[in-house]
């Protein structure tokens, strides 16, 4: 295979990779990483850091964010990216391989389960009122007020979520599940458009380290970023159209079958 | 502004910065493609890039002078670049709401972002 005919498969394999994520809110890398490094045997580095920066492309939705959650909350995820763009040239390869398919199965865990219900009638947190993150979202009964909890929960959620995505390329949604919607009591609307808010600027700060270190193969990051982007616009444009609930399924049971392929390449050191 | 303008105004300004890096990017594909497009791939082992390609500086020196890489590189500054921008555009938006203790937050998020490119 000659770089033309690698180059058109990452890109196709990263465009289909970005249409599902997009469709499933999981993002294109949980596709794109086990993609480069199984079937094409590219290094698993190589391989998350051409997706983390090809990632910053499908942060293109947002609608009822909460700019304040989002920008105190980049405070810890783009600190974890650092720590975890540190962290990922000095892991061997398969240690990386493993906390991959650890992290993936539980995405695929956390993205078949239905989002918990949320009741509206909290007291307000001191602490959360002291940060001004209470907000309010427009739904078909008019607007309605939230109130955020689990402040520091959360925030050292986050500083995790931020320092996988540094060290997987991935957009880290399960951690971001555990740490929005359920320790601090965000709607579900208003924590997906804020996550999609924040992708760009943590996957901004690990790309960064990795341009600085010599570690984004231009080649390689070409298509991928190209594909992710093409693949993202396209499902964000079907998601309107589609039912996701049976995709959203069927795509965990492809992410759980990726996740036990990458661990089990881990354990016998191929990867 | 009200919140709503201001988030308006980001999202043309994501969108925006992402299409014009992606036609950066696919400007050096063609010309990568078009001058490496019969070599065998080589990313089976791990190994960094020029020194040329590590800083702001070199990229666009290596952009400007036409190379490939250099160009590709350029458009994922760009693209990085993006939300940098964004991020700059809250500050100055907390700043005109008077609400201090986001600029100071949003401002530290900035630190971490410019620490990551130029000094980590």
């Amino acid at each position: 295979m000659d770089t033309t005919a690698f180059t058109f498969v990452v890109f196709f394999g990263s465009l289909v990779a970005g249409f599902l994520g997009a469709l499933t809110g999981l993002g294109g890398g949980v596709v794109i990483v086990p993609l480069l490094t199984l079937a094409l045997g590219v290094d698993i580095r190589y391989a998350v850091i051409a997706t983390s920066s090809g990632a910053a492309a499908a942060y293109l939705r947002e609608g009822f964010s909460n700019i304040r959650i989002g920008m105190f909350l980049e405070l810890a995820t783009t600190l974890g990216a650092l720590l975890g763009a540190h962290l990922a040239s000095h892991l061997p390869t398969r240690v990386i391989a493993a906390i991959f398919g650890i992290a993936l199965l539980f995405s695929a865990y956390f993205s078949a389960r239905e989002h918990p219900k949320i009741s509206s009638d909290q007291t307000p947190d001191p602490l959360a009122q002291k940060l001004k993150l209470d907000g309010r979202y427009p739904t078909p009964e008019g607007m309605q007020e939230y109130h955020v909890r689990g402040v520091p929960l959360g925030f050292s959620l986050m500083f995790g979520a931020g320092t996988l995505s540094g060290l997987l390329g991935i957009g880290s949604g399960a951690v971001k599940v555990l740490a929005m919607d359920r320790a601090m009591c965000i709607p579900f609307k208003v924590s997906t458009t804020t996550s999609n808010f924040m992708i760009g600027v943590t996957a901004a700060a690990s790309a960064g380290v990795y341009l600085r270190r010599g570690y984004i193969d231009p080649g390689l990051a070409m298509p991928v970023m190209l594909g992710v982007l093409c693949g993202s616009m396209l499902g964000a444009a079907a998601l309107i159209r589609l039912r996701t609930h049976v995709l959203r399924i069927l795509f965990s049971l492809v992410i759980v079958a990726l996740a036990i392929e990458m661990i089990l390449n881990a354990i016998k050191g191929r990867i | 502004m009200d919140d709503r303008r201001i988030e308006k105004a980001i999202s043309i300004l994501l969108r925006g910065g992402v299409l014009f890096s992606a036609m950066v990017v696919l400007c050096g594909g063609i010309l990568y493609l078009a001058q490496f497009g019969n070599r065998v791939p080589d990313n089976h082992v791990f190994h960094g890039e020029p020194t040329e390609l590590r800083s702001v500086s070199g990229t666009i020196r290596a952009a400007l002078s036409g190379r490939a890489g250099g160009i590709i590189q350029l458009g994922l500054l760009l693209l990085i670049l993006t939300p940098i921008i964004r991020v700059v555009i809250s500050v100055v938006a907390f700043a005109a709401e008077h609400d201090y203790m986001y600029v100071t937050f949003t401002l530290m998020v900035l630190a971490v972002l410019l620490y990551s490119l130029t000094g980590a």
